[in-house]
This record gives C-alpha cells, sequence and structure tokens, in this order.
C-alpha cells in the first residue's frame, strides 16, 4: 500500500473524525480562518483598488507595493507578527491577511481599468456623480475581475493557512504539524490532501460566480441569440 | 440663450484648443459648429455643460453664468448624445433611456413609462425596450442615445458627432428623425459635426471654426453658401472647387445638374415637385 493510500485512508478514518482535533471540526477552523482573512483583506483593499481605477491615481506605487508585499515569505511574516503580538490566531490572521491583499487590490483595479472609457464618459455627461459613476457603472462592469482577485486569493489564502497552526491558530495545519513531529506521513498527507480538496472547491466556487456576475448585457450577444426577457441566465463569456 | 464669452481652454501641457471664442447660440434652433479635426469642436461642445471648464472667458445659459452653477445638476437639465451612442452596456435599452429621471428620483415606474414613449418619439419599436446595447444595430443605438438625451426633458440638447459612426443610409434616416424632431420639440440644439453637408442640413445657424476655435463664418446655411467669408470657407464648402456651383445639362435621358467639373450632382425639379422639363 503506497502512502498516498495511506493518506487517503486516514483522512476517512472515522475514528479521526469528532472532538476538538477532529477533522471536520479543523476543516471547520480552516475555512472560518481564510472566510475572515478574505473579508479583512476585501475591506482594507476592494475601495483602496475602486478609488486607484477610479482616480487612475496611485497605480503605479499599488503595483509597486503589491510587488513588494507578494515577495514576502509569509512564513518569515508570521514569525515576526508572532513575536510582536504573541501566538495565537492573531498573527497567522495578520500574514495571511497581508498575502490576500495584492491580489483582491489589483482585481479591483484592474476591473475599473477595464471599463469602456466611453461608457465612463457618458455617465459623466449625462450628469452622474463620481459616485454613482462607481456604483452604477464600473463596480458592476468591474465585478467579473474582482471575484478573479478573490479567487486567486482564496486559493493563496486556503493553502497558505496551514501555517497558523505553526503558532497555534489552528486549522488544518494541525495535522501536517504533528505528522512531521511524530514521523506519522499518512497524517500528513491526509492533511495536505484535505487542504487540496478545499482548495479546488473553492476554485470551482469561484469559477462559477465568477460567470455568474458576468452583467447580462456584455455577455449578452449577437442579435440572433436576443433574450428578449432581461433575464440574467448567463452564458460563459467568450 | 447660450452665450460664449471670449473663452479660451489651454490643455495641461500648453496646448490652446480654443483661443478667445465668443458666440452666441439662439433658444430653439440648431446650431452646428462644424469643422476639421484639431478645430475644437468638441471642446466647445464639452464647455457647456461643463465637462470641460474654460481657463478663462464666460459661458452663460440664459445669461446664468455655468461656472457657477454645479456640474451634475447642470448636466442632468442638458441633454447629451455622443458618437458610439455611449450606452451603459449592462443596462437594458429602457433603464438607459431612464438613466437620468431615476437619477433624478423620479418613481421607477413613472421613468419606465415616458421612456417608453420616448422611444416612440425616436421611432424604435417597444419590443426593444428591455434588451441590451450590443444587441442593437449602430443605428437602434444612435436612436436610444437620443431618447436617452431628451429623458429629461431638456431645454438643450448637445449632439457631439452623433451620426458619425453609422452607415450613410442609416445615417441620412437618422439627420432626416432629428428635423422632425426638432420641428415637434423645439429644443436648442448644439450639434458637432466634421461633414458640412450634415451641417448645411440640420443647421438653422452653422459656425464655421478653423484651427484653435477661430469663427472663419457665422450665418444660416444660405448665407455662406451665397457669400463665404474666407478662402478658408469656400474651401471648406467645396465652392472653390465648384462643387456648389451647379449648371444644367441636357443628356438624352432628361436634362440634370452638373458641378464645375462637369460630374453629375442632381436632377432639377420645378417648384411644383415634378421633373422640370
Amino acid at each position: 500500500m503506497n502512502l498516498f493510500v495511506e493518506g487517503i485512508l486516514w483522512a476517512l478514518d472515522p475514528s479521526h473524525y469528532g472532538g476538538r482535533n477532529g477533522i471536520e471540526t479543523r476543516v471547520e477552523q480552516h475555512l472560518l480562518i481564510s472566510l475572515g482573512v478574505l473579508a479583512v483583506a476585501s475591506l482594507i483593499a476592494i475601495p483602496l483598488g475602486y478609488a486607484i481605477g477610479h482616480t487612475g491615481r496611485g497605480r503605479s506605487l499599488a503595483i509597486g507595493v503589491s510587488g513588494a508585499i507578494r515577495a514576502l515569505p509569509t512564513l518569515g511574516l508570521l514569525i515576526i507578527i508572532a513575536l510582536i503580538v504573541n501566538v495565537g490566531l492573531l498573527a497567522p490572521f495578520i500574514a495571511l491577511v497581508v498575502l490576500a491583499i495584492p491580489s483582491v487590490l489589483a482585481g479591483a483595479y484592474a476591473g475599473f481599468e477595464a471599463v469602456d472609457r466611453r461608457a465612463i464618459d457618458a455617465a459623466r455627461a449625462v450628469g452622474m456623480t463620481e459616485l454613482q459613476i462607481v456604483g452604477r457603472v464600473e463596480a458592476p462592469l468591474g465585478l467579473p475581475l474582482l471575484i478573479g482577485g478573490l479567487r486567486t486569493a482564496s486559493l493563496q489564502v486556503i493553502a497558505t493557512a496551514v501555517l497558523a497552526d505553526y503558532v497555534g491558530g489552528g486549522g488544518l495545519g494541525h495535522f501536517i504539524f504533528l505528522g512531521l513531529k511524530t514521523n506519522d506521513y499518512p497524517q500528513m498527507l491526509a492533511g495536505s490532501i484535505i487542504v487540496i480538496v478545499l482548495a479546488i472547491a473553492s476554485e470551482a466556487v469561484f469559477s462559477i460566480v465568477q460567470r455568474l456576475v458576468v452583467p447580462a448585457g456584455v455577455s449578452a450577444g449577437r442579435p440572433q441569440d436576443v433574450r428578449v426577457r432581461s433575464t440574467r441566465s448567463r452564458t460563459a463569456p467568450g | 440663450m447660450i452665450e460664449f464669452c471670449s473663452v479660451t481652454k489651454q490643455f495641461p501641457g500648453g496646448t490652446l484648443v480654443v483661443e478667445d471664442f465668443s458666440l452666441v447660440i439662439p433658444s430653439r434652433k440648431t446650431t452646428v459648429l462644424v469643422g476639421s479635426s484639431g478645430s475644437g469642436k468638441t471642446t466647445l461642445l464639452r464647455m457647456i455643460n461643463r465637462m470641460v471648464d474654460p481657463t478663462s472667458g464666460r459661458i452663460e445659459i440664459d445669461g446664468e453664468d455655468t461656472a457657477l452653477l454645479e456640474p451634475v445638476a447642470l448636466r442632468r437639465r442638458i441633454g447629451y448624445v455622443m458618437q458610439n451612442s455611449g450606452l451603459l452596456p449592462h443596462l437594458t435599452v429602457i433603464n438607459n433611456v431612464a438613466t437620468v429621471p431615476v437619477l433624478n428620483r423620479v418613481p421607477k415606474k413613472q421613468a419606465r413609462q415616458d421612456a417608453l414613449l420616448l422611444l416612440d418619439t425616436v421611432g424604435l419599436d417597444r419590443s426593444l425596450a428591455d434588451r441590451y446595447p450590443s444587441q442593437l444595430s449602430g443605428g437602434q443605438q444612435q436612436r436610444v442615445g437620443v431618447a436617452r438625451g431628451l429623458a429629461a426633458d431638456p431645454n438643450i440638447l448637445l449632439m457631439d458627432e452623433p451620426f458619425g459612426a453609422v452607415d450613410p443610409i442609416v445615417r441620412a434616416e437618422l439627420q432626416t428623425e432629428l428635423l422632425r424632431l426638432q420641428t415637434e420639440l423645439d429644443k436648442t440644439v448644439v450639434f458637432v459635426t466634421h461633414d458640412i453637408d450634415e451641417a448645411f442640413l440640420l443647421g438653422d445657424q452653422v459656425v464655421i471654426l478653423e484651427k484653435g476655435g477661430r469663427i472663419a463664418q457665422v450665418g444660416s446655411p444660405t448665407e455662406i453658401l451665397s457669400a463665404p467669408a474666407t478662402d478658408f470657407v469656400a474651401t471648406f464648402i467645396g465652392a472653390d472647387r465648384g462643387k456648389r456651383e451647379l449648371s444644367i445639362r441636357s443628356s438624352p435621358s432628361g436634362d440634370i445638374l452638373v458641378d464645375a467639373d462637369g460630374r453629375a450632382a442632381g436632377v432639377l425639379i420645378d417648384s411644383a415637385g415634378g421633373p422640370a422639363l
């Protein structure tokens, strides 16, 4: 029996479910951490990205800073933060938010930049305020790219959130770090496999959402496949 | 009445697009600004609704200095129709037309009702109401653009080369429609084009612009055609090439009008409407 099969069997073993260190508990923690990180990163990066995309100012600064942040090794960052704020969930949470911000930021401003300038000019010319242009024109038209940014961020965060347990923050890292310490490779592998499954599931969910948010008028094609009712039933773009 | 009082516009970088421009645009008439690229005609148009602010000088609407008006409020009471329709791609035709009334907090149902009436006004079938701009032809999109421009029932309608991107047949159709609309609606229309024939067709007052927004000549089409003020105007309207000097020539199939080069330009009909004999 090879190691890979052992890992799968470990993940399916009923005795590894239930209790504080049960797989389902750890999955739940892992997902909660990831969602929380995405939410906080979005709160920071989306308004910032919208501001950059709308005004066209600060773009090169944002690219530079994003690049620098992306180059930071998350493990190193985690340890530095943990030394400052102590062990627990806060340090990995901050490190993961820092990891997620560049992708979300890029999605937000790229979405705005992709909007046809003439549509924005027209919106302004008929008397929309700048906020209305953002809310009624740029945000809906830029949404697919923003979701794309969230998709990338989500993948990175789910994969990297195993580090949380390195400093006692919980999540699926538990099985990997425990397995490593005790030479229990099936357990390590089981942890990895579950993380991979979550990552693939996240990709699947986001790719569906990404299709759903393409505005109907943009995906609606040539006159021969006209939908007379304003359904938002969606065909995949291009 | 819209009045430009020695308006100058210098873009950042120093290009002087419009220099010391003064003009009175009468109410309830169509004024056409015509000139080649670089004549500043679009800039002049966009200064009326403050999409562009002048570097110096004043623009008054019915005696009110527009610089003192809030741009957003000003734009909502001025209709604007642009080239390539400028429709919002994610909104249906009806919602595009109702954009401004909805911004002005007209109840949604009412705005929708009014928008349907406007589709009738611009000659669009109501069955198109729930389609998206990408599902319409260029001519239909342009009609939707006009309907949107009229939605807030503005006194002033600004049109920036609205028929520039459609084919000649559709363009002629839209031009005729605009003439019909204008007799019905009686708006102050300011129209920008580089097509002198379009200018003569639509304009009560035609303003021929040279580089830097200098006025070469202002007048009715008749005045300009009968007495071009300068060589530039003569060249621009084609008078120097004999395009405007028509004469009758007999041909086996009947009399035709030819220009100075002898090219056929049309047929002569008598005032009763039939072909001249």
